[in-house]
């Protein structure tokens, strides 16, 4: 394998980790509001402030160190997204320095205001959207260089359907991956009326995941055909994907082995997610940059990936304990021990 | 070609996400430090006051952490946002020890997720303890990756460009540039001595606010006899930061000392003015600078007149410079005093009046943070990759750099007034008193 793409699948592979981490915990921000709007926070609410308490610092590390990351293999990205991105990237930090305070405010702060998880859910839904728009950008057609500089087409990207279908497929994916998972995560915890109510949930997204889906294939289509054609070379990786996902919501109908449906349902995204990383290659931003072209010097990939392997000694056996305690632990997840 | 509304709105967006920023980072790298020795102190003297203290200093803590959380990750993405050029230059010498940071954060992170929910947990307070050494190493060597990044801006090397190419980049040899000692030692000194002084501020207001409890007394003790040590340690590295300026930032020290001739014997400036490029009402200490500079009074230090006038940093960081080593001094002092007299019974320090001047250190050490780090910054332009990238080839092109730092503004804003207002209501609905009482009951909360 050459250095370029060790370095691209190191930061995919934290950046799948982020999509997964983040989006059970804006999703579960959302649902915690929203059951607190309808009158009935209490069904939910004890599970989420279980499992959001002790991982939300570890989940925005996961969004930092894809972002240095890629300064760090790609430096090149620094100038064509820098230059682009400074309005979505703005708004989405915004929105993430919103709820990462008022999260903590109000979990170790005094007890809370109903505004602030109202503000809190909200804005997990729009961070997705924020973020996705970065997808969007890369499949080219809204960066132009003028002067040799990038510029980004704001009415283009504001009034292209491709925007908007991965805007809903972020949503719609961050909801069903949030539900599925805390359908497992109350069952666990013996909370029955909890784990009906995600139950619903996660069958209530899972169609307008797989119909946005569909879209954004059916627009690359014609947006980028390149990309599309190459999407279509790889049609088992995703076809793959398709079968775990009816296989997480059989379970999920069926009322059997949660536990299971979330491994499906990673195994969906996993799948689905490389395989749109590897369709997307060897570009970064159609048509302006490439891994190749982009690339750090040597000396600083080897350095780079030294050091990742020395910080994954380190983390990984902590990540084990974290996990152990918190998301493994009968006694706490039931609420036994504090 | 270079948009000079975008390169001073970027200017003004850095400076304020820096200076916000760096409160809380400040305080989240020293305070690891000090619950830990408190909760130390505890559990060797048996004394529940001490383990007391570390568990309400952890509580106020994860809100610091927070927001230094938020404020981080928004400068981390504005450097690549506002100085595009900057960054991909940088990133491909000084990538490494950014990189690093991560796993610093990373691991700080998961530690202190454990620690916070094992207070019940674990039964032996000496394991317990143990969970916060990796949250205390996490949150120093954050500091210390960072401020390597910022030390290369100061001293670039580990690398030749030729004809605008990178060439033999060596990242080791980036990071271990000249001014990585000093700075890296001074920024972590001081971060400890500012979170000791902070922590006292508190206590001497609980004290000033009309509580005679032990508990309090027993922290401003241990937060001022802290806060000497360090600042004695501050002040010693602070004058090797001197000698690494005069050897290879000439020009930064002689904007900061007003020192426009080169020459020998050379006197330090305090104070003072400047009237049509001429100093007034200076105090004039001799051989100072020259002893400040290279450690011997005769030694000749390089001034203005060397210096060509594009490169000259603005002469305002004088007073900058005045701020940091009055401050440094003015807590030594204070804190020696405080020292001495406790230790031998005077009631000088027992005094309202000697117990407000303690109340208003913590905010004087965080005022000599930020006159620190602008007089460093600043020094360095126009430079923002000295000698290599000057700050206006550095800026994005992008025209909304205005509209960014109005919605920041609002954002800083709202952080600074929660923050305020959660740690407040924290501790005002929980005062220790009461929560000493439950303890006695057996009811943690
Ligand atoms: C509590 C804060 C504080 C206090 C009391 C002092 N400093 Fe400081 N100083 C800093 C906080 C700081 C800092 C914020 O940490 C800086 C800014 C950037 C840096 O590297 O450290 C700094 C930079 C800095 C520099 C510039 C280094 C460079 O540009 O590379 C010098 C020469 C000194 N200091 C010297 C001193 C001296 C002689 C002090 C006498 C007591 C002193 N400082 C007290
Ligand atoms: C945390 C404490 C810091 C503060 C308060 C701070 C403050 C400042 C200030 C006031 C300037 C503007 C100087 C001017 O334009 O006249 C500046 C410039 C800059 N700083 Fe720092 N700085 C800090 C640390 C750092 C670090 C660690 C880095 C690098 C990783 C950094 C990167 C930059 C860059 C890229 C500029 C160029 C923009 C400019 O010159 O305006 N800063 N900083
Ligand atoms: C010398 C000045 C600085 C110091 C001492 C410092 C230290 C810290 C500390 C202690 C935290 C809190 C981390 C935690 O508790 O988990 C933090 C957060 C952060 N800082 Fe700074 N920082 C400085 C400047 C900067 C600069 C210039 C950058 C940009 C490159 C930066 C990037 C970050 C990021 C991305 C985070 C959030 C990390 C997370 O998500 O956990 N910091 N910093």
């Amino acid at each position: 394998m050459s250095l370029e793409i060790i370095g691209i699948t190191v930061l995919w592979t934290f950046l799948f980790g982020y999509v997964i981490v983040a989006s059970i915990d804006f999703g579960a921000g959302f649902f915690n509001a929203y059951s607190q709007f309808t009158g009935k926070e209490h069904i939910l609410n004890k599970i989420i402030q279980r499992y959001l308490s002790p991982v939300w610092e570890v989940t925005n590390v996961f969004l930092v160190f894809f972002f240095v990351g890629i300064i760090g293999f790609f430096p090149k990205t620094a100038f064509y997204y820098g230059t682009t991105l400074l309005v979505p990237v703005s708004i989405a930090i915004i929105l993430l320095a919103i709820r990462g305070s008022y999260y903590a405010f109000e979990t170790y702060g005094t007890k809370g205001h109903r505004g602030y998880s109202f503000m809190y859910g909200l804005a997990g839904l729009f961070l997705p959207a924020a973020l996705s728009v970065v997808l969007t950008i890369s499949e080219g057609g809204f960066v132009f260089l003028v002067d040799g500089k990038p510029v980004l087409d704001y009415w283009g990207l504001f009034t292209s359907p491709l925007t908007w279908s991965i805007v809903v497929l972020s949503v719609a994916a961050v909801l069903y991956i949030s539900a599925v998972f805390l359908t497992w995560y109350a069952r666990k915890a013996k909370d029955w009326q909890a784990t009906k109510a995600m139950r619903k949930y996660a069958l209530i997204w899972a169609g307008p995941l797989m119909i946005s889906a569909g879209g954004i294939v059916y627009e690359l289509s014609f947006h980028n055909e390149a990309h599309f054609n190459r999407m279509m070379e790889l049609w088992w990786i995703f076809g793959l994907s398709f079968l775990l996902f009816l296989g997480t919501v059989w379970l999920i109908w069926n009322r059997i082995k949660y536990g299971l449906a979330v491994i499906l349902l990673i195994g969906q995204f996993a799948l689905a997610f490389y395989g749109y990383g590897f369709s997307h290659y060897p570009y970064l931003l159609y048509p302006h940059l490439t891994l190749y072209d982009s690339f750090t010097n040597e000396a600083m990939a080897i350095a780079l990936i030294t050091a990742f392997i020395a910080g994954l000694a380190l983390l990984l056996p902590s990540l084990y304990l974290l996990l152990r305690l918190f998301l493994f632990n009968q006694n706490y997840v039931q609420g036994r021990t504090k | 070609m270079v948009n000079d509304n975008a390169l001073m709105y970027s200017r003004f967006l850095t400076e304020l996400t820096l200076s916000f920023h760096i409160i809380y980072a400040t305080i989240g790298v020293g305070v690891p430090l000090m619950i830990m020795i408190a909760q130390w102190v505890g559990i060797k003297k048996n004394d529940d006051h001490y383990i007391l203290l570390a568990r309400r200093w952890t509580r106020g803590f994860v809100i610091t952490v927070a927001v230094g959380v938020v404020t981080g990750t928004a400068i981390g993405l504005q450097l690549s946002l506002l100085w595009p050029n900057f960054m991909e230059l940088a990133g491909n010498v000084i990538a490494l020890p950014l990189f690093m940071e991560t796993f610093a954060f990373f691991f700080e992170a998961i530690f202190l997720g454990i620690y916070m929910y094992t207070w019940d947990r674990i039964l032996n307070p000496r394991k317990h303890l143990m969970l916060l050494i990796p949250v205390a190493i996490g949150a120093s060597f954050s500091a210390v990756f960072i401020t390597i990044v910022n030390a290369f801006m100061n001293a670039p090397q580990g690398f030749d460009l030729v004809n605008g190419e990178l060439i033999n980049v060596d990242p080791i040899a980036a990071m271990l540039n000249p001014a990585m000692p000093t700075k890296v030692a001074h920024v972590v000194v001081t971060a400890f001595m500012t979170s000791a002084f902070v922590l006292a501020s508190i206590a001497a207001y609980r004290l000033v606010k009309g509580s005679n409890h032990i508990y309090h007394k027993k922290a401003l003790f241990l937060t001022m006899k802290l806060g000497f040590v360090f600042a004695v340690a501050t002040a010693i590295i602070g004058d090797f930061s001197g000698k690494y300026l005069a050897k290879y930032q000439p020009e930064k020290l002689a904007a900061a000392e007003w020192h426009f001739e080169t020459e020998e014997k050379a006197p330090l400036l305090l104070y003072g003015y400047l009237d049509d490029g001429e100093v007034k009402n200076a105090i004039k200490i001799p051989y100072a600078l020259s002893i400040l500079a290279h450690g011997n009074p005769n030694a000749e230090v390089i001034g203005l007149d060397q210096i060509s006038e594009e490169n000259t940093p603005p002469l305002y960081i004088h007073y900058l410079f005045d701020i940091m080593v009055t401050i440094g001094m003015w807590l030594l002092f204070l804190s020696f005093i405080y020292w001495v007299g406790t230790v031998r019974g005077w009631s000088l320090v027992k005094t309202k009046a000697f117990h407000w001047l303690i109340v208003f250190g913590g905010p004087l050490a965080i005022i000599a943070i930020e006159a620190g780090w602008w007089m460093t910054e600043v020094g360095r332009q126009p430079w923002v990759l000295r000698g290599i990238m000057r700050t206006a080839d550095a800026a994005t092109s992008s025209d909304h750099v205005d509209t960014m730092l109005l919605l920041f503004s609002g954002l800083y804003t709202i952080l600074a007034i929660g923050t305020i207002v959660i740690l407040t209501r924290m501790f005002r609905n929980n005062p220790v008193e009461q929560e000493l009482q439950d303890r006695k009951r057996g009811g943690w909360r």
